[in-house]
């Protein structure tokens, strides 16, 4: 294809991309070595609000932000370096609790508690997601022809939901009385609340995003599972293996491209947990980074809010993913090369 | 308990001409409002629409969206829906005009209570009073013969009790969820201590007895209640009290009616409201109220139709239509036993929420680093230090601490 050609069809999607992803990433990376706030006068103001009858005034001295003459309101913004990556990090206090050797005090620290829960989060679903996604194209690839599409469908329907909504319903069906608690206590016979402790939550959560992704890696497997070679099956057939041993030599090195792909996919995903914070509204337990990020940007009801910190959480977040994705990546690159 | 603020409401409510059947003037500005999407603003916003050319927001995540709606020139909005805290950033902003001269020529039906004034410039208008105060079942009670309680620690008495008999689920209620309502508890608590957020600086102060002494009140009410209090929040107490789970509770007083809604409640009748437990100064409780507000980046002559609209909405009228949706502080509303919870709580001298900057992130931090105490990952004084930690950082990011 002639360079020209090339160009003007790629052009867009490169302009796209600059615009949409690369100029945001690189103000967030600037953002987080700035800091802008408004200059504040302190001014002493009588506020008279309403009681039940009569009124309650309060004499006394507030902050409030400098106004220039267009009535916006002043702001400075200076240079701070890493002190936003050193407020989200708290790397002196996590060092004390570390060497104290109290993990309880290590973990009260917002982004080290955070980071425990996405780590293990994203850890644990990795190899459940996989097992099962690939239990799921198994059972639709063996599937008699006439069913098949009803069977693919419904397979697929987690992974449809809306994600908030789907962690809603979840939550809904196990918090309180909700009939999944109240089945669980009729058979076991014992008070259970599911929302009340750290540990039957992130099981919640972890088993919520198992079964909302899964079908995602099934239908990528079951695509995978149509290419097979035949030929190769039917002489290990013939050769005594078992349905095991097919699957374990012939079937999943063939899907292995796949496995390695669906793993990133997942990895990118599962470090940016969120939805699952914010529908079971579990922050008072469990946190991940990329809620914490939020909780900074969104603004307090006076209109305060943290975008440096934000910024900062951002990027390591950022960090975080690339990290993790190195494994992967490295053995694509490897088999890219090898396959040459 | 005095009943007189009540007959003196009442007495207010009488007086009140009655109003005519809909708008009394034909509106022909266009006129928009953003505000909070509860049972009062329905009504009012109702009510403004009458006027006509009127389209109103309610919208939950209000208070994210008015600070910069409203600085926008010109303004997105008209006419805005406030409560204490979420006018500060307007009033920062300078974002919100002066009323005086508007509530000179067409409030003459509002009463000096209804005004918010800085420094003697009427800059809001209060429609309703909101604060969380006690609610018990009387027959519960009655039948344990129990009083009804004044104190938490009498509370607590009461708690115990009522488990030993097992008549509920658990006891107690309390909109414990992580965040806002979290703090809020933390800070009804400590203000029924007589604690103050901030001193000299902008620098936090709650890292003391009375802070201790708040959260350990709440950590002992913890033990009555629903194991997943950490989730629970205005909407599941109330549904907790109308499923008749929980006997005991320190709800809003917008909460009330809902206890007495035949479709949902099956107490009805037998939830009744007292003043909010004291604490060692003061009751355990703020006191919120809600009001409207009009943009500073809009024409007079829309200012002026916006006012008018919106004392249409806040009329008696509006009032006796929904007079059990909220405790009005509109002329023409008959307290009934409803309100009685939280005209006992304002009466025993509970205080205002103190809104202001700082105290929009200390409300943050708190609701964020309370929970910590609760499930016993710290101790009070490192909670209280770690929330202070907190705060410091914020408030330096935001320029509010040198």
């Amino acid at each position: 294809m002639p360079f020209r050609t090339f160009a003007i069809f790629v052009g867009p999607s490169v302009f796209m991309m600059l615009l949409f992803i690369a100029f945001p990433l690189v103000s967030v990376f600037s953002q987080s070595f700035y800091v802008t706030q408004p200059i504040y006068e302190v001014v002493t103001s009588e506020t008279c609000t309403p009681g039940f009858i009569a009124q309650t005034c309060v004499t006394e001295e507030k902050s409030v932000p400098v106004l220039d003459e267009d009535g916006e309101i002043v702001t400075r913004t200076r240079f701070v370096g890493l002190e936003s990556y050193r407020n989200v990090l708290e790397l002196g206090r996590a060092w004390d609790a570390l060497s104290q050797g109290s993990w309880r005090a290590f973990q009260a620290i917002d982004f080290w508690k955070a980071l425990r829960f996405t780590l293990s989060f994203t850890l644990i679903t990795l190899p459940l997601v996989i097992g099962l996604g690939l239990a799921i194209a198994v059972v639709i690839n063996n599937a008699a022809r006439a069913i098949r599409g009803p069977v693919i469908f419904v397979s697929l329907l987690p992974f449809i939901i809306t994600p908030v909504i789907g962690a809603l319903s979840i939550n809904w069906l196990f918090r309180g009385d909700g009939i999944l608690t109240a089945a669980l206590e009729h058979y076991t016979g014992r008070d259970i609340a599911m929302f009340a402790q750290a540990w039957t939550i992130e099981i919640l959560m972890m088993f919520y995003r198992v079964w909302h992704v899964a079908p995602f890696a099934a239908i990528v497997l079951y695509a995978g599972l149509q290419t097979v070679n035949q030929d190769a099956l039917e002489s290990a057939l013939i050769d005594g293996a078992t349905r095991w041993q097919r699957l374990r030599y012939v079937v999943i090195p063939h899907l292995m491209p796949l496995i390695v792909f669906i793993a990133m996919i997942h990895l990118m995903d599962s470090y940016r947990v969120f939805e699952e914070v914010v529908g079971f509204s579990s922050q008072g337990h469990v946190i991940s980074l990329q809620w914490l990020t939020y909780d900074f940007l969104v603004p307090d009801q006076a209109g305060n809010r943290s975008i440096s910190r934000a910024s900062a959480s951002a990027m390591l977040t950022m960090i975080g993913i690339v990290i993790l994705l190195i494994a992967p990546l490295r053995r694509t690159w490897r088999d890219h090369r090898g396959g040459r | 308990m005095n009943l007189k603020p009540l007959m003196l409401a009442g007495a207010i409510g009488l007086a009140a001409t009655a109003a005519s059947a809909e708008c009394a003037f034909e509106n022909d500005v266009p006129l928009k409002s953003l505000s909070a999407g509860f049972e009062a603003w329905k009504a009012v916003t109702d009510a403004m629409a009458e006027c006509g050319n009127f389209s109103a927001s309610l919208d939950q995540e209000f208070r994210e969206k008015q600070p910069e709606a409203f600085a926008a020139d010109p303004s997105l909005y008209h006419i805005g829906g406030v409560a204490n805290a979420t006018l500060i950033p307007l009033l920062n902003a300078g974002s919100v005009r002066p009323l005086d001269d508007l509530v000179a020529e067409y409030g003459s039906q509002l009463t000096p209570n209804q005004l918010i004034k800085i420094d003697g410039q009427t800059m809001a208008v209060a429609m309703m009073v909101n604060a969380q105060h006690l609610m018990y079942r009387e027959d519960i009670l009655n039948d344990l013969g129990i009083a009804v309680p004044t104190t938490y620690d009498e509370v607590l008495a009461a708690a115990e009790e009522i488990r030993a008999a097992g008549v509920v689920d658990y006891p107690l209620g309390g909109t414990f969820k992580t965040g806002w309502n979290l703090g809020e508890e933390f800070i009804n608590m400590y203000l029924g201590e007589g604690g103050q957020f901030t001193g000299d600086g902008n620098m936090p102060t709650i890292n003391n007895e009375k802070g201790v002494r708040a959260l350990e009140v709440m950590k002992a009410m913890t033990v009555y209640m629903d194991p997943e209090y950490l989730v629970s929040d205005s909407t599941y107490v109330q549904q907790q009290f109308q499923q008749g789970k929980i006997a005991i509770a320190n709800l809003w007083a917008s909460r009330a009616g809902a206890m007495d809604d035949e479709a949902e409640s099956q107490v009805v009748g037998k939830v009744k409201m007292a003043a909010a437990p004291m604490g060692s100064e003061r009751p355990a409780s703020s006191l919120w109220w809600d009001g409207i507000v009009i943009a500073t980046n809009i024409s007079d002559e829309e200012a002026e139709a916006a006012f008018r609209v919106a004392m249409e909405g806040m009329d008696a009228e509006t009032v006796q239509a929904n007079n059990d949706a909220a405790v009005w502080l509109v002329s023409g509303y008959t307290p009934g036993p409803l309100a009685m919870g939280a005209a006992a709580t304002a009466e025993a001298g509970a205080a205002p929420y103190p809104a202001s900057g700082p105290m929009g992130i200390m409300h943050t931090v708190l609701g964020n680093g309370i929970a910590d105490y609760l499930t016993g990952a710290k101790d009070a004084e490192t909670t209280l230090a770690d929330i202070e930690t907190a705060y410091v950082t914020a408030a330096k990011e935001s320029g509010l601490i040198e």
